[in-house]
């Protein structure tokens, strides 16, 4: 008997997770200007935020710190969400997450070289978009360097892949603290607060550098969704499907780098985003990048919205960073992964 | 109509030390190709070489008539596909979707798609595992799964003009029902006029199916011609180093080898 459906299993999926995502995302933003130290209720909410006259409390609370923050919240989840997505796609392997592989860290000291270097005039737009070229400058060499040493034949092995992350950690701390040795106490005083500066420090300039990098990202990632299910099979299988390897790779490599790099200059280091999200949405869709980049976005979204309005609401009035909550709830799901890895072939 | 594939005295030495030395034949278009040799002897860098993935030193590897190194690479992809032997995918593709990969290069659109999918997974017999992820398959129907893919990228005539299908042990990890089934997916995309290059070690499916034979020795051509001019008791004295008899297959005539 011969079947015929208009689509796979795994593609009606897809399309049912995108609507349900893109009807949730709303929902988590208007529960995250709602929520925090000072409780809104949903109508007086959505009332402040189109409140420009009056300039009462909840409409400032609403409109400077609240939205801003939200907005944060949700355009760095998806850039982590669907960069990691990509990575595991170039690396062909479900493991790789740009915290465990040393490039956040990479982005961490080349945001601080940058800051250390470059005087007073770190402010506003500009000096964002400076920290974010060092964040993105450091984010690169780590990828580069990991992929290196950890890429074999049949794609990256797990354990030199994580060892090369452990090591670029260490030299980038290293680093760090060499600099700060020899910083001056000003310069010190501005890297700490830039490390300190998680998404509660969301303003109009940060969220306008993310703004674009995100755009950046979720434009032309999915570009590349057939060339990387065909890296999936193998570089060579790649070439031999008419793909450009070596560009596509280069291409992914710096989108990735632009993510994780702004990402970290803007919100500070957020680990296991990118891993946990690409993973719970291939275990619901499956590994097409066609539909996995897309919803990888908006799972990352909605699941740093929801971190973040619960790291600002769980011990109120004190606030948890959200990288806290993340963490919690990635590193269980890591050792889990950790031990079923011979259900990716790679024993 | 000339030649599909012509290969003039090929070297290749990508890594250094000199991989192929002196390879020298043509295919028509519909010939299958057997090529076999010691484990080592540069079956596979071959192949990767003819499918345009490894770069030769000197001599000339041409493709319908053009030089391979002239076709681009999405035109190349359309008549030239390449079951590789170490094959590796670690995410859970279904088996369907891993198929539907080898349509990638063609712009033949979806229901097309979907009825070449029907095909091939019908004369692969793969057809019960289309709903199965590729990550839970025994290396066996893996195997079957990857060639499926290689023959949907060159399933149709009017995929390309001239079509060239490089299969590298294609048939090692499979059942002898499936050995059989490679056999006839391979004579059946060769009568539709697609040329199929053979890499094994199954000296009697080869003997039993191909129109060349081709012999490699480090690197070196030792031999080619139809099974019954190369498959010769000294052929594996010399190349092997296994004594064999060889005698007529009591049905189709060609050289049957047995095992001493």
């Amino acid at each position: 008997m011969v079947r015929q459906r208009l689509m796979s299993a795994n593609a009606s999926r897809a399309r049912l997770l995108l609507t349900v995502q893109l009807a949730l995302l709303p929902l988590a933003l208007i529960g995250a200007l709602s929520l925090g130290s000072v409780s809104l209720g949903l109508g007086q909410s959505i009332a402040a935020l189109f409140d420009l006259e009056s300039g009462g409390q909840a409409a400032a609370i609403v409109q400077q710190i609240r939205l801003p923050r939200a907005l944060m919240a949700a355009l760095v989840g998806a850039m982590l969400g669907i960069s990691g997505a990509a990575m595991q796609g170039i690396f062909r392997n479900p493991l790789a997450d740009p915290s465990l592989i040393g490039v956040t860290s990479g982005a961490t000291l080349g945001a601080s070289l940058v800051i250390a270097f470059s005087g007073q005039w770190i402010e506003g737009f500009s000096g964002l978009t400076l920290i974010s070229f060092g964040a993105f400058s450091g984010g690169i060499c780590a990828v580069v360097v990991v992929y290196r040493l950890a890429r074999v034949e049949t794609g990256t092995s797990v354990a030199t892949m994580l060892l090369a992350g452990i090591a670029i950690t260490a030299l980038a701390g290293a680093c760090g603290n060499i600099l700060e040795l020899f910083s001056s106490n000003e310069t010190l005083r501005r890297i700490s607060l830039w490390r300190m500066g998680g998404l509660d420090g969301a303003d109009y300039p940060r969220l306008g550098v993310a703004l674009l990098a995100t755009l950046a990202c979720c434009a032309l990632l999915p570009r590349f969704s057939t060339a990387l299910n065909a890296l999936l099979l193998g570089e060579s299988e790649a070439r031999y499907l008419g793909i450009d390897v070596e560009r596509v790779k280069g291409m992914i490599i710096l989108l990735v780098a632009l993510a994780v790099g702004c990402s970290v200059a803007l919100a500070g280091t957020i680990a296991f985003v990118g891993l946990v999200v690409p993973h719970i949405v291939r275990m619901l869709i499956g590994p097409d990048h066609r539909y996995l980049l897309p919803a990888s976005a908006l799972a990352g979204a909605l699941l740093l919205t929801v971190a973040d309005t619960l790291a600002r609401t769980v011990i109120a009035p004190t606030e948890l960073p959200v990288g806290v909550v993340t963490a919690l709830l990635g590193v269980p799901f890591f050792v889990s992964l950790l031990r079923r890895r011979r259900d990716y072939g790679m024993g | 109509m000339g030649a599909l594939l012509e290969v003039r005295d090929v070297h290749a030495s990508p890594y250094g030390a000199a991989l192929l030395r002196n390879i020298d034949f043509q295919l028509e278009p519909g010939a299958t190709l057997g090529l076999v040799g010691p484990n080592g002897a540069g079956k596979s860098s071959l192949l990767h070489c003819v499918a345009g993935g490894l770069p030769i030193s000197s001599g000339a590897i041409a493709l319908g008539g053009t030089p391979l190194e002239n076709w681009p690479q999405l035109q190349r992809a359309r008549c030239l596909a390449m079951q590789t032997q170490h094959a590796s995918l670690n995410f859970p593709f279904s088996v369907e979707e891993v198929v539907l990969l080898g349509r990638i290069p063609h712009a033949s659109g979806f229901a097309a798609d979907r009825a070449i999918l029907e095909e091939v997974l019908e004369a692969t017999d793969t057809a019960e595992l289309r709903e199965r992820r590729y990550t839970r398959l025994s290396g066996g129907e893996r195997q079957r799964v990857q060639l499926a893919r290689a023959v949907a990228q060159l399933w149709r005539e009017e995929d390309a003009a001239g079509r060239l299908l490089l299969l590298d042990e294609p048939s090692a990890a499979l059942d002898p029902a499936h050995q059989r089934m490679v056999m006839n997916v391979v004579a059946r995309i060769a009568a539709s006029g697609c040329a199929v290059i053979i890499a094994s070690h199954d000296f009697n499916l080869l003997s039993a199916h191909v129109d060349q034979v081709l012999v490699m020795r480090e690197g070196r051509q030792h031999a080619c011609g139809s099974p019954r001019e190369v498959l010769t008791e000294e052929l594996f004295d010399e190349i092997f180093q296994v004594p064999v008899r060889i005698v007529a297959h009591p049905v189709s005539g060609r050289p049957l080898v047995i095992q001493q």
